[in-house]
Formats: structure tokens, C-alpha cells, sequence
């Protein structure tokens, strides 16, 4: 999986190419760990994410609940597939996801 | 008349070995048109199937799961058997996570499985012959 990062001053958008799950979850988590601190609004764009897998959840629910303390973030073009496991998941109730 | 198309493979249960599990259902698609959604869940139940025998199984050790395809009823189903000979483990028997918790009492313990649970149409498991059995039946 790719992970695009574009910082602009406390902003940070990640863009994720490919499958999110237990093989690049990991590389997911150490941007998640490194690159979080100051930032006040993370946003992700999904477009070209094809596969979310329950290894991927555990990275954004760990992103949702740190930004929670210092920020906002929110997932822009999740497509169908991605959103009906996001959904089945309850993720859907407490991820910000913008059309 | 039932038609049964039936392959198996035995591989080492590593992370690196997803892709090729994900070829081996793939390739009983070539000739039978599937769902672009059927095809998302299948992905969804190896992904999960696979990544916890490869992360839980065998302990700290790599064994091998042997993982056996076939369509069934005139390819109106397809079947999906994992086995392995590592940890006697029931998925099964995992309470099933709180999907209505907010943000800060969640957990994901569970979650693999319950994905998988809500994308196939029958799940079963059994122990046999010191092997952990997961059958997925899931209608295409």
C-alpha cells in the first residue's frame, strides 16, 4: 500500500493507494505513531484505498481516538465496498466520512 | 448433475503468503462470473481467515495451512476450507464485538471474524485429527 502525506502547516491529509489491511497496517500505525504530533486536522482521502480489513480498523480507531484529543479527522471518498464494512463494523457511527 | 471443481494448496501460513491465497480463490472465478461485491467479500474472508492462522496458530513457529476450494451446485457455491495443526482454537466461540460502543470503549478484538461471519452464507468449524477446520459455504 502507498501512503501519500501532505503537510500543511498543522494540517495533515494521508491518501492511501491499495489494500488497508494486516500486511500494510503496520506502516499505517508508525505514521500514525510519528507524524501526529501538532497536528490539528488529519484528513484521509480513501479514493484509490480498494480493501479495508479488520487489521486497518484497528490503525484509524487508534487515529480517531488521538485526534479526538487534539484535533479533528475525517475520511473523504470512501467508496462502496470499503463504506459497507465500515458500516457492518459500527465504524461508521463515530468516523467523520465527507462524500 | 453436480458439477464440483475442486483444488487445494498447502502453503506456509505467513503475511507474505496472502497475495498467493487470494489467487488460488481468484482463479476459480476465471470461467465463473462473480459479483464485484461477492469478490470484495471473498477478499474480505480470506484476509481474515488467513492473517489470524498466520498470526496466531503456530505461536511464535510458521506451519502450514492446507486450503482446499471448490464450487458446488452447478458453481452456485463456492466452498472454502482452511486447515492447520496448530493451537486448538474455535473462532467461533469469540463473543461477538459491541458494534454500538462509542469511540472510547471500543476495542477490535473479534472484529476479523465477525467480517467474515456477515460475508459468507454458512461457517462452520470443527477439531479433527489435531487440525483446526474452518469451512465457509458462500453462494455466488
Amino acid at each position: 500500500m502507498e501512503i501519500k502525506k501532505e503537510l500543511n502547516g498543522n494540517k495533515l491529509k494521508i491518501s492511501l493507494v491499495g489494500r488497508l489491511d494486516a500486511v500494510s497496517a503496520g506502516d499505517l500505525d508508525k505514521v500514525i505513531q510519528n507524524d501526529l504530533n501538532g497536528i490539528d486536522e488529519l484528513t484521509f482521502d480513501f479514493a484509490a484505498l480498494d480493501f479495508v480489513a479488520s487489521a486497518g480498523l484497528r490503525v484509524l480507531l487508534v487515529a480517531q481516538k488521538r485526534m479526538n484529543k487534539q484535533g479533528t479527522m475525517k475520511i473523504l471518498h470512501v467508496n462502496e465496498e470499503v463504506m459497507d464494512v465500515l458500516e457492518m463494523t459500527g465504524f461508521s457511527n463515530f468516523l467523520d466520512i465527507v462524500d | 448433475m453436480v458439477s464440483q471443481n475442486k483444488k487445494k494448496i498447502v502453503i506456509e501460513a505467513t503475511l507474505d503468503n496472502l497475495g498467493k491465497v487470494n489467487d488460488f480463490v481468484e482463479d476459480f472465478f476465471k470461467e465463473k462470473e462473480c459479483s464485484p461485491k461477492v469478490r470484495m467479500q471473498l477478499e474480505v474472508v480470506v484476509e481474515e481467515i488467513f492473517t489470524n492462522i498466520a498470526n496466531y496458530a503456530y505461536g511464535d513457529d510458521v506451519g502450514q495451512v492446507t486450503i482446499e476450494g471448490s464450487l458446488e451446485d452447478d458453481a452456485a457455491k463456492f466452498r472454502l476450507k482452511f486447515m492447520d495443526h496448530g493451537v486448538p482454537y474455535n473462532p467461533l466461540k469469540q463473543p461477538e464485538p459491541d458494534i454500538t460502543t462509542g469511540v472510547d470503549e471500543r476495542t477490535v478484538g473479534g472484529l476479523g471474524i465477525f467480517l467474515v461471519k456477515k460475508s459468507v452464507d454458512d461457517i462452520s468449524y470443527q477439531h479433527e485429527d489435531g487440525q483446526n477446520i474452518l469451512t465457509i459455504v458462500k453462494v455466488i
